[in-house]
């Protein structure tokens, strides 16, 4: 199931610990007209005489001539005028608020729906952007507005209120603050008009403003203050390690269905997990038997879940034959110790025939406890809009009040009787009904229920009519008949439901095979593709594609700033308020736009791409088509799009980020390598050559001996030409790095690079008893003369640096196929087995009790040079004791138009 | 060999790095060559008209007119041998020095030893050849007047090509001949770039002149440059 992205009440309780974060403090009161705002203002007063920048972002003063006094000298931020269905309304100006950054804003009546058109459907939306720009809020709130608290409080008071707030919302304020009055003073205030401006006030006194109201409004409030006071308390012990007895482990889990009841149910079991401590999860089972039918109940089964999600449950969906088998299994699964599940409104006579639901978990409960909550029809969505599930519905509608159906049935009824009366006498009734059962049948398979009965009905009184004496009269005279007509009603119902439950079936089936295949289609596109533009690519053809759309793909850049990646168009509906949406979008991770919430008068609708590692981008659709364009079974698939573009946009940036990481760590572990190598081999010759200079230069009188002299100037000129080779390995490594180095392939004689490696090496070598095999007759190889010498002269300086003096070191050369192998060999110490393959990187040496001076660098040159030539080189010990370097080179058959040509022509003769 | 009197040649140096030009003044100064120098082709190429040297030792990486330029006018009017300076990065300038017309090479940073040989070489050369038909390298014995080659006493059997080649390496004793240079002497200018004759003809001269042929004591290979015979 896709999770949506949003706020989680510890990451904002974290965030505002931090400084970063605004505070919020929520003056809470248990009915309107408790002086809420007056105290507000009042602790707002005294925040302004402290010195704090206060400034008022909203406060409704109803009229009430001393919280006007209040407001007199606050600062303010002037409201916005709204033009809407021909009235001017008052809204806070978000945008100049936050332009304006005061320390502390005031924002009244936090459960405001604002007028269309605003940024946010909500006031506490506002509130929310405040405390994320790091403003502090005070704000009121009745309690009656609390999301969770809405159906306790309908009950109570019988005035249902649309304007909710999210639980999780009060769970972020960092301060309540309890406004309580009696309700005897609370009435005397209305009555003086304190609260309401009169004529309002009697119609609202005598419907909500009773005392036994009031007293459990401030029940309501006390407890849920009370609630959170000890919470605090108890996170304080936590914290500072204080032993208390903690909460059981208790887990409440509720079954929610496709029906508006269920958003009871799942408030209900938010109310006890909150009191137990506990965490708690929705589940809804979705069984081949109960498909969810029409678009407006898999619309409700998704809003329940939704609602249950954003109520801080962890939401669950399963599918199974039995409902009652999979809850008590996932029950268990999951060690939930509290069963929530609804009463259904079913006839006893459907339990008997379908089984109650309730008592089946019941019956498999084993140890949870089971709380049945009876259901009743809600009035309204309680402040939730329903207008998609109505379209839809609306739409099924149409669709089975097509007259086709019933005209084409009408059509086959009449012409069957036309065919049969002539043949009534032959036939006999017996058979004449049973044909009439015909046209039913094949209705109700084609068309459903409601052609179905139609037709069975027509069939009914036609035969009736025409056929079952007295003839052409609706009165029977066999009441045996009766039973006949039931049939025909039972016939009709039975095969158009199944025929109805059936076709659902195919269709629910058919759009979730489009869903999965889309899906399918689109992650098998971007499974194997590691670069990111194609990916976009093919998410943006494979989006607009399938949900008939122009689809822009916006990533943000380096300084995080949102920009257009990819389009599925050639010109994109990107304006400059569009991608101010779409960045709000990107900033907040949350969806707007178009048939959202928020800012829904954008032209498209933005999603963003969030995973764990936050929003990677956001993606933006302009459905093409008018009608339907937010159906849910659209939108689900959009948004099932968007988590598989969110999460492989993801894997692309954490394997590049990888790949840097690696990079960086490799030239870190380089650039230290280099230093210590500069620093130790540059300055050990340095240091001998200058010694024995000034040893000579300031030698007055003749100290040194012939001899000691000699010494001296050998150490100078040992000195500089260890200068000298470690110079030319760091500039070839770096010729050979940088790409810049062009192979100057010729043909040579291995026997001719040999030969000139050999004499390189001069006296160093000569001490040392030489083998040379090279295989008579070897071809020619293709390659650079000098660079193939360079790795020669290198392993044969390797060679003998790494052997105790006089010992041998050997040189052989062969074909193989066609590679020309070489190996140098000596007899020295052999490397450890897991070394082998490093010693031709970069700074490494050897440990060996030989002193050895050298660069490190050596092998990784001679690596490098016959990798250029697309040759291998390795190392190994040989079984004889010691290494052997071989590297091979490919051969080319050379144009071979002089080989052998003067052979025997000789001269002189 | 025959030790020619070299003493009290002039060599003029064209260098741009006065560290390099008092180091060779002083070394050279001191056995005995008599020497003047100057930092820029321009000025070298005048001074070498004036002076007259005996021999020019020549930076490839002069400042304004580069080394084979110098090299190019420098043989419009005079043989004087020129010895190129260079570093291991100006393998191509230097075959193009050679090519021009230089005649020897040594490669920086060098030993005062080499390059005092390469000067002895160089001034042994421009004496020329003389009228001796018979050349002698150690055992190595080349008798131009009867066409005979002979090593250690005993005659060696060769092509008319390897012949050629070995004619051509005696007469230019001690001297650098770069590739395009053989080739273009023994094969024809149409040769000039089909190194691998060269590259066969030279291992089979070896296989039948040297007494190790991976050791080679007569015809060494310069890398990348060419061969000369020692």
């Amino acid at each position: 199931m896709l999770r949506e992205k949003r706020a989680d009440p510890d990451e904002l309780l974290a965030c505002l610990e931090k400084e970063n974060c605004g505070k919020l403090t929520v003056f809470l009161g248990a009915a309107a007209g408790v002086g809420k705002t007056y105290a507000m203002l009042e602790a707002a007063k005294e925040r302004l005489a402290e010195g704090v920048d206060v400034v008022v972002g909203l406060v409704e003063t109803h009229g009430r001539a001393d919280t006007e006094g209040m407001l007199e000298g606050m600062p303010m931020v002037p409201t916005r005028k709204m033009e809407y269905k021909g009235r001017t309304f008052a809204e806070m100006d978000l945008d100049a608020l936050l332009a304006r950054r005061p320390q502390l804003a005031l924002v009244d009546e936090l459960a405001h729906t604002n007028i269309p058109g605003s940024r946010h459907l909500k006031r506490y939306q506002d509130v929310e952007e405040l405390l994320t720009a790091g403003i502090n809020v005070y704000t009121s709130l009745n309690i009656q507005h609390l999301e969770t608290l809405n159906d306790i409080v309908a009950q109570i008071t019988e005035v249902s209120v649309r304007e909710t707030v999210p639980d999780r919302f009060l769970e972020i304020a960092s301060q309540i603050q309890l406004i309580d009055i009696p309700p005897e003073e609370l009435i005397q205030r209305l009555k003086e008009g304190k609260v309401y401006v009169p004529g309002q006030a009697a119609a609202a006194l005598k419907k909500f403003f009773r005392p036994g109201n009031i007293n459990a409004l401030r029940e309501l409030a006390l407890r849920y203050t009370a609630q959170r006071v000890d919470r605090q308390l108890e996170s304080y012990m936590r914290v500072h390690g204080i032993a208390g007895p903690w909460p059981t482990g208790e887990k409440v889990m509720v079954c929610v269905s496709a029906s508006p009841f269920s958003a009871q149910l799942i408030r209900y079991a938010k109310r006890m997990a909150t009191r137990l401590q506990a965490e708690w999860l929705a589940v809804h089972v979705d069984s081949p038997r109960r498909l969810a039918g029409s678009e407006a109940e898999r619309d409700f089964k998704a809003k329940n879940l939704h609602l249950a999600e954003q109520l801080g449950a962890e939401t669950i969906g399963l599918s199974g034959e039995d409902i009652a088998e999979e809850i008590a299994e996932l029950a268990k699964k999951r060690n939930v110790s509290q069963i929530i599940i609804g009463k259904p409104e079913h006839t006893r006579l459907w339990d008997l025939m379908h089984g109650s639901l309730v008592d089946q978990v019941i019956r498999r409960s084993q140890g949870i406890s089971i709380h049945v909550i009876p259901g009743h029809q809600e009035q309204t969505g309680l402040g939730t809009t329903w207008y998609r599930a109505k379209d839809s519905s609306r739409r099924d509608k149409a669709e089975a009040l097509s007259p086709a159906p019933f005209l084409i049935s009408a059509a086959a009824m009449a012409l069957l009787t036309l065919i049969l009366h002539p043949f009534t006498a032959a036939l006999g009734l017996v058979n004449v009904a049973m044909l009439y059962l015909l046209p039913i049948l094949i209705t109700a398979a084609r068309w459903g229920m409601r052609p179905a009965i139609f037709s069975a009905v027509l069939g009914l009184i036609t035969f009736d009519f025409l056929f079952v004496p007295p003839v052409l009269t609706f009165t029977v005279d066999d009441v045996r008949y009766l039973i006949t007509f039931v049939i025909f009603l039972l016939v009709g119902i039975i095969t158009g439901s199944l025929s109805t439950r059936l076709k659902k079936q195919v269709t629910y089936s058919r759009q979730r095979e489009t869903r999965v295949s889309a899906l399918y289609a689109l992650s098998r596109d971007i499974a194997a593709v590691d670069k990111l533009n194609e990916v976009l690519e093919s998410i943006a053809r494979n989006v607009a594609d399938s949900l008939d759309g122009q689809v822009v793909l916006l990533l943000p850049n380096e300084k995080g700033k949102l920009e257009l990646q990819q389009s599925s168009a050639q010109d994109n509906f990107l304006t400059e308020s569009e991608l101010a949406v779409a960045t709000w979008v990107f900033e907040r991770g949350q969806k707007a736009g178009r048939g959202t919430e928020t800012l829904g008068a954008a032209e498209g609708l933005y999603l963003p791409m969030a995973t764990e590692q936050g929003t990677q981008g956001v993606l933006g659709i302009r459905f093409k088509t008018g009608e339907g364009q937010f159906e849910p079974e659209r939108l689900r698939l959009l948004e099932g799009f968007v988590g598989l573009a969110a999460m492989s946009i993801n894997r692309i940036k954490l394997t590049e980020q990888a790949r840097q990481a690696q990079t960086l760590a490799e030239s870190e572990r380089l650039r230290s390598a280099l230093f210590n190598s500069l620093s130790h081999d540059l300055r050990t010759p340095l240091a001998s050559i200058i010694g024995a200079v000034t040893g000579l230069l300031e030698e007055t009188q003749a100290v040194f001996s012939p001899e000691a002299r000699r010494d001296l100037l050998k150490t100078i000129l040992f000195g500089a030409e260890r200068m000298n080779r470690f110079v030319n390995n760091l500039l070839d490594m770096a010729r050979l790095e940088s790409g810049l180095l062009k192979l100057n392939k010729d043909w040579c004689d291995i026997q001719d690079i040999v030969g000139v490696a050999i004499g390189r090496l001069g006296e160093q070598l000569a001490s040392r008893p030489l083998s040379i095999r090279i295989q008579p007759d070897l071809p020619m190889l293709e390659a650079d003369f000098m660079l193939i010498e360079q790795v020669l002269v290198n392993l044969l300086d390797n060679a003998l640096k790494y052997s105790e003096p006089e010992s041998k070191i050997s040189i052989s050369a062969q074909v193989r196929v066609n590679r020309m192998e070489t190996t140098v060999s000596n007899l020295g110490q052999g490397i450890p087995q897991a070394d082998l393959a490093k010693v031709f990187d970069k700074f490494y040496r050897l440990n060996s009790p030989l002193q050895v001076s050298g660069t490190g660098l050596g092998l990784a040159i001679c690596k490098e040079i016959i990798e250029l030539h697309g040759g291998k080189i390795w190392a190994s010990n040989t079984p004889a004791g010691g290494v052997e370097i071989t590297f091979y080179l490919p051969v080319n058959p050379i144009p071979d138009k002089v080989l052998g040509r003067e052979e025997g022509d000789s001269a002189g003769n | 060999m025959i030790l020619l009197e070299t003493k009290g040649a002039r060599i003029l140096i064209v260098d741009d790095e006065t560290q390099i030009r008092r180091l060779l003044k002083v070394a050279l100064a001191g056995h005995g060559y008599e020497v003047e120098e100057v930092a820029a082709g321009q000025e070298g190429l005048n001074r070498a008209a004036l002076f007259r040297p005996d021999l020019v030792i020549l930076d490839l990486g002069l400042p304004d007119v580069g080394g084979i330029e110098v090299v190019r006018r420098l043989r419009e009017w005079s043989k004087v041998p020129v010895i190129i300076l260079s570093v291991k990065e100006q393998e191509e300038d230097k075959v193009s020095a050679l090519d021009a017309g230089a005649d020897d090479y040594v490669t920086k940073p060098f030993g005062m030893g080499e390059l005092l040989a390469r000067i002895r070489a160089a001034l042994r050369h421009a004496a020329g050849p003389g009228e001796e038909p018979v050349l002698e390298f150690d055992d190595l014995v080349v008798d131009m007047a009867h066409r005979h080659v002979n090593v250690g006493g005993t005659d060696v059997r060769l092509t008319p090509t390897e012949y050629d080649l070995v004619k051509t390496f005696a007469l230019n004793a001690g001297k650098v001949l770069t590739h395009k240079y053989l080739l273009r002497t023994i094969w024809g200018p149409a040769y000039e770039n089909d190194t691998h004759y060269l590259r066969v003809y030279i291992g089979q001269l070896r296989r039948k002149l040297e007494s190790d042929p991976s050791r080679p004591r007569h015809i060494i290979t310069e890398p990348g440059v060419g061969y000369r015979l020692l």
